[in-house]
């Protein structure tokens, strides 16, 4: 590893903005956030994976990764991050590099493959993803893009997060030092306005940003830049004449937020969309602070006044859930979405939570989880499959939410279950989001096909129910299996059952 | 006889490729109790794991090495003894399958020696079985993969026994989907023989509710059996990928085999009955004689929809030839095919040419093609040009049920000459009344003329 990706990683590490990081010794922040993996027992993403996934969402430039086929081949075209214009983002572009390449050097390569970008397709820029590969042999894809720039005119990005470097995490915060080092600050905007803010750390999965966006518009407040979902790469590199920053739930890309303090003396908050009381929390810091950064002081009270009338609307049509839903119980297994946010919204249509992972949050994180829940809450730090297996099993939760990984943990329990990640299809944020995912839970739950597939087999030898039957269910003994099929019989050959032979 | 032409690209876009470690690990995924490994960083292993659940809806068991900087420089023998002692802890597979990437591959891991050293500093690992497979990502694809997987379990685990003469090794390319294999068995059974499928992912990703929760793979070709090959009396091999570990089962047990380059078709089929038959001395069931003419009669149904369509088609090259050959047989023609990796099959393929490239190469023959064929990351060009995908192959991550997708076989030859058709039957366009107007000219002529005064007078009045 170069030995200025180590010095960016370790100023990565000291992120003063980071309170997991500052709550550790001089020592073990030293060490870094990358838990040291167990080979043969690790899953997830690789820091490459990451940067990708926070840079991806910009919608008009093209990501070029430069590395053997696995790298783009292999992880292409699998987001739903929405774009309202371009669709370049989504073209999967990479060097596929060969042998020959990992003997000589893939940096021809590279910088032919740039030309051929520019030439065939002009988005106003390129960012280059270095690879595990790619980065062992020594390319240099810094000098690369710096001669590219010069040569072809447009900016050409290094985003230097070779897989190896450590984990997804790490990966979003070395994405953040790309748009930091090379793109925030390099335009200059065509107007600025008192109400401008940049919100850092979303990516309008599933269009969710624009579940938020109308409450924004209807205030006056103008969305500069989103780093990154349905981002453009002119409003990202005029994004330092924002007058505040809001940082969205996960801390993957805190390091934006603080540097652009430090430079720019732009304050941040952290806020989250998820639940409704979160979301009319964000919309009170982000008035908050633009007042206080020079904006006129009747946008506090245009603030309460919508959020009185969004709550209101809210809940009133969440109401209609509250009795079915009231008393299901929920498993939560969440990755960065900040579970207590969830905990939240789902209380407030009366679900009750059996517990909820924590294992990317913070001890503020866990502080809150308790405070909603209470001293009982059962927090789980590290569950395995089987063990999420055995608790839908012995029917301890009515319903999972989780992210893909697990679905079938819970599928394969004959257990419900919705996706609350990324490869999710309907939008959760703001007020219409929580709505929508009650409404999906009701659903998910309400489905009689749960019915169905607990059903054990007439002639008894899906014996294994998994404990998911109603106890009123009728158990299938052998007896019952015969005397079952002979009715069929009889009823398929027009006979009553006496006659039926034996 | 398709002339193969290389594209002299720097940069792939949209690609058609994937990796071969992605192709083994669906090779490891047919051995029962069996936990694949990729010898590489987190991501390797968390890219092709999204695919597989992805397209075949499953949990997929797929581990890592983990690989960080410095075990990148120093090495990965830490990792590769770490790995095994945990999962044989925690999932205690029967088989472990490690396979290298272009990280560790780059640095030059001897995975090999590797092992030989961990057996003796790890008898406790006696009762489980090793395969590796040397699988760079930067050379071929995820065919290749898959091929130099099932050659290793061959070469690893099959040793020669005395000869079985109602048995029979199917091998099965990668591009045969959990249903293809149940029904080539049920064929191969049809005759009295018993058969050993290797790898067998009709087993493990066939979509079923196991009764309890397992790390490992749920079902596929159990070490028993993979030994038990080489008692066969015979080899099947289905694809051209396939060839090596026929090769290798030759070599190893003296199994005779015959090649069938695809199952999908009629002649084909009927070859393989017919190779059946000699072997168990039946005649072929009336079942399979019935399907044949039902086949026939669907080819016969589908021919209007599907002859002199021009088909844009993307896959890896034994799929490709499948494919292809039957919409050939059927009428249509391959205007522009895309592979991934060199392969002989190429050679059979009745197309003027095939491009080793990706799907902006597939998107630019396809501009004025019918049909287009290729995997789900071909939406977005047939979004483009509005034209009609026929999804095959791997990822298939848009549509639900691809495990039980039969494309082998009378049956399923047939099944796919009903998919194309239909698609095709889609395209018709239906016509209006108003869908042929007039000319204004010939609406003028065809007016009648208002009054029956002279010519001069009516111009003057109009």
């Amino acid at each position: 590893m170069s030995t200025l990706l180590k010095a960016r990683i370790a100023d990565v590490f000291e992120e003063p903005g980071c309170d997991k990081n500052q709550g550790k010794s001089e020592k073990e922040r030293k060490k870094g956030c990358t838990a040291q993996l167990a080979p043969g027992a690790a899953a997830g993403g690789c820091a490459f994976d990451g940067a990708k996934i926070a840079l991806q969402p910009i919608a008009d430039v093209a990501h070029l990764v430069h590395g053997p086929i696995a790298c783009e081949g292999n992880s292409w075209d699998n987001r739903h991050s929405a774009s309202s214009g371009p669709q370049i983002y989504r073209t999967g572009f990479t060097t596929d590099i060969n042998e020959l390449d990992v003997i000589y050097g893939g940096e021809k390569r590279l910088f032919k493959s740039i030309r051929e970008i520019l030439e065939k397709y002009d988005p106003p820029a390129v960012f280059v993803y270095q690879t595990c590969v790619t980065a062992l042999i020594g390319d240099d894809i810094e000098a690369v893009c710096q001669r590219a720039s010069e040569k072809f005119g447009k900016p050409i990005i290094p985003v230097n997060a070779p897989g190896f470097a450590g984990i997804k995490n790490l990966g979003n915060k070395l994405g953040a030092e790309a748009l930091l080092d090379y793109v925030i600050g390099t335009v200059e905007p065509e107007f600025t306005t008192p109400y401008d803010i940049n919100i850092i750390g979303e990516y309008n999965l599933v269009g969710e940003l624009w579940q938020v966006k109308p409450l924004l518009d209807a205030l006056g407040i103008r969305i500069l830049c989103c780093m990154a979902g349905d981002g453009r790469y002119k409003e990202i590199a005029s994004a330092h004449r924002a007058k505040v920053n809001m940082m969205v739930c996960s801390k993957s890309m805190i390091n934006i937020a603080t540097k652009m303090e430090k430079r720019w003396g732009i304050p941040y908050f952290e806020g989250s969309f998820y639940g409704i009381g979160d979301m009319s929390d964000s919309l009170r810091q982000i008035a908050r602070l633009l007042v206080q950064q020079g904006a006129p002081d009747e946008l506090l009270g245009r603030t309460e006044r919508l959020i009185a009338v969004e709550e209101a609307r809210a809940y009133q049509r969440i109401e209609q859930y509250k009795q079915r839903l009231s008393g299901k119980r929920v498993l939560l297994i969440t990755g960065g979405v900040k579970s207590w946010s969830v905990v939240a919204a789902l209380q407030e249509a009366g679900l009750e939570i059996v517990g909820t992972s924590v294992k990317k949050s913070t001890k503020e994180d866990k502080q809150k989880i308790k405070e909603i829940m209470g001293d009982d809450a059962h927090m789980i730090d590290n569950m395995t499959p089987r063990e999420m297996y055995n608790m839908l099993r012995d029917a301890r939760a009515d319903i999972m939410l989780s992210g893909g990984r697990s679905q079938f943990v819970a599928l394969k329990a004959r257990m419900p279950w919705l996706d609350i990640n990324q490869e999710r299809y309907h939008p959760y944020a703001g007020y219409e989001g929580m709505v929508e995912l009650v409404s999906q839970i009701d659903r998910a739950l309400s489905n009689p096909v749960w019915q169905q597939v607990r059903m054990p087999a007439p002639w008894g030898d899906d014996g294994e129910t998994l404990g998911a039957v109603a106890t009123s269910a009728p158990q299938a003994t052998d007896q019952q299996a015969t005397r079952f099929l002979s009715e069929v019989a009889a009823h398929a050959l027009g006979l009553v059952p006496e006659e039926v032979p034996a | 006889m398709a002339h193969v032409v290389d594209i002299k690209k720097a940069c792939a876009v949209n690609p058609l490729k994937m990796s071969q470690p992605l192709g083994a690990s669906l090779a490891f995924l047919g051995l029962d109790a069996c936990m694949p490994v990729m010898h590489g960083s987190q991501g390797c292993t968390s890219f092709g794991l999204v695919l597989l659940v992805r397209h075949f809806k499953e949990a997929i068991p797929l581990q890592t090495t983990a690989m960080n900087e410095v075990t990148s420089i120093l090495g990965g023998y830490d990792n590769i003894e770490a790995a095994l002692l945990n999962i044989r802890k925690r999932a205690a597979p029967h088989i472990i399958a490690i396979c290298s990437t272009g990280l560790t591959e780059t640095k030059g891991d001897d995975v090999e020696g590797y092992l030989v050293t961990i057996r003796k500093r790890h008898p406790e690992l006696a009762d489980t079985e090793i395969v590796y497979a040397s699988t760079p990502d930067y050379v071929g694809g995820f065919e290749d993969g898959y091929r130099v997987a099932v050659t290793a379990i061959v070469r690893t685990l099959v040793k020669p026994l005395p000869r079985q003469t109602d048995q029979v090794t199917l091998l099965p390319g990668s591009h045969l989907s959990p249903a293809d294999i149940t029904e080539l068995r049920e064929i191969i059974e049809a005759f009295g023989l018993s058969v050993i499928v290797l790898p067998d992912v009709s087993g493990s990703l066939d979509g079923h509710i196991p009764p309890d929760w397992r790390g490992t793979t749920l079902g596929g070709t159990s070490l028993q059996d993979i030994r038990a090959a080489g008692a066969s009396a015979l080899t099947l091999a289905v694809g051209e990928q396939t060839r090596e570990a026929a090769l290798a089962l030759q070599d190893i047990a003296g199994t005779p085999f015959e090649m069938f380059d695809r199952l999908t078709g009629l002649e084909v089929n009927d070859r393989f009955l017919q190779c059946l038959s000699q072997l168990s001395g039946r005649p072929v069931p009336a079942k399979y004689r019935r399907q044949r003419s039902q086949l026939l009669d669907a080819m016969l149904d589908g021919h209007f929809y599907t002859g002199g369509i021009k088909v844009a088609m993307a896959a890896e090259p034994d799929l490709l030839l499948a494919v292809g050959s039957l919409l050939h047989e059927m009428g249509a023609e391959l205007r522009c095919c895309v592979s991934t990796t060199k392969s002989a099959s190429h050679a059979l393929l009745p197309a003027p040419t095939v491009i080793l490239g990706d799907l902006e190469d597939l998107e630019r023959g396809a501009a004025d093609c019918d049909l287009i064929v290729t995997h789900s990351h071909g939406r977005q060009a047939a979004e483009r040009l509005d034209k009609p995908l026929l999804r095959i192959g791997f990822p298939v991550f848009d549509r639900v049920g691809n495990a039980h997708r039969c494309l082998v076989g009378y049956r399923g030859t047939m099944a796919l000459i009903f998919e194309v058709a239909n698609l095709m039957i889609d395209q018709i366009k239906h016509h209006h009344a108003d869908d042929w107007p007039l000319s204004p000219e010939a609406l003028r002529a065809a007016a009648p003329v208002a009054t029956p005064t002279p010519t001069g007078l009516a111009v003057a009045s109009a």
